[in-house]
């Protein structure tokens, strides 16, 4: 299990390569990536990431353990930046490996859903016309929990 | 006590952390002290259904004690992924 906050960029393949030939014989590995919105749709100049250093890492690393219990997992990674990030730019991945892929896609939708709503990041929209905008948590997320 | 103060409610009282000495048996008992100061305050705490409460890194209520506390933050709901 690997939990990585940062506010470097990550590679996608070379961490997806990684955490693949970490778990030779698993079955089943899952990845997500989760990726600034283009400025085109929705006028972002950058997002802006604030965390609780120190908290974000105990909470991803108890919400990553449970996961880990739940599917009985291989392995599971979770890398997610903070900082300022320009629109197009990775956010975070999660990765998970399991046995059977139901196993390993159920456990990516825990890490993804407890990540939205119980590690502690706060997004910051920068508008490209100047202002800007905390992203407001959606009660479809706080929901979310409720089906694990 | 070091209280820490997260995204807009950082913003709003306009600093990221600061030292407090306080009695406040509860999380609900320090707001009240922290409002009572000053408008900056007054206007971050005013609607408590709008905030979450860390104590010592770990997410609690605001019904909560602050016996043994050395770490109390406060921000808005969680905008991970």
């Amino acid at each position: 299990m690997r939990i990585s906050v940062q506010e470097a960029p990550f590679e996608l393949g070379a961490e997806s390569d990684a955490f693949a030939e970490g778990v030779a014989g698993a079955g089943a590995v899952v990845t997500f990536t989760g990726v600034v919105r283009d400025a085109d749709q929705c006028g972002l100049a950058a997002m802006e990431i604030e965390h609780y250093p120190g908290m974000t890492e105990k909470a991803l690393t108890a919400i990553a353990e449970e996961a880990m219990k739940r599917w009985s997992l291989a392995d599971a990674l979770v890398i997610h930046r903070h900082g300022r990030l320009a629109p197009g730019e990775r956010i975070m991945m999660v990765a998970t490996a399991a046995r059977h892929r139901k196993d390993a896609f159920e456990a990516a939708e825990y890490l993804m859903d407890y990540l939205k709503s119980r590690a502690p990041f706060w997004k910051k929209e920068i508008l490209a016309g100047g202002g800007s905008d905390w992203v407001a948590a959606k009660d479809a997320d706080e929901d979310a929990l409720k089906r694990w | 006590m070091d209280i820490l103060y997260f995204a807009w409610v950082r913003e709003r009282i306009g600093l990221p952390r600061e030292q407090v000495e306080t009695s406040a048996a509860t999380v609900a008992d320090l707001v009240e002290e922290l409002r009572a100061r000053e408008e900056r305050y007054a206007a971050a705490f005013a609607d408590l259904s709008a905030l979450r409460v860390a104590l010592d890194q770990e997410l609690s209520e605001f019904d909560a004690s602050l016996d043994g506390v050395r770490e109390v933050a406060f921000f808005p709901p969680m905008t991970g992924g």
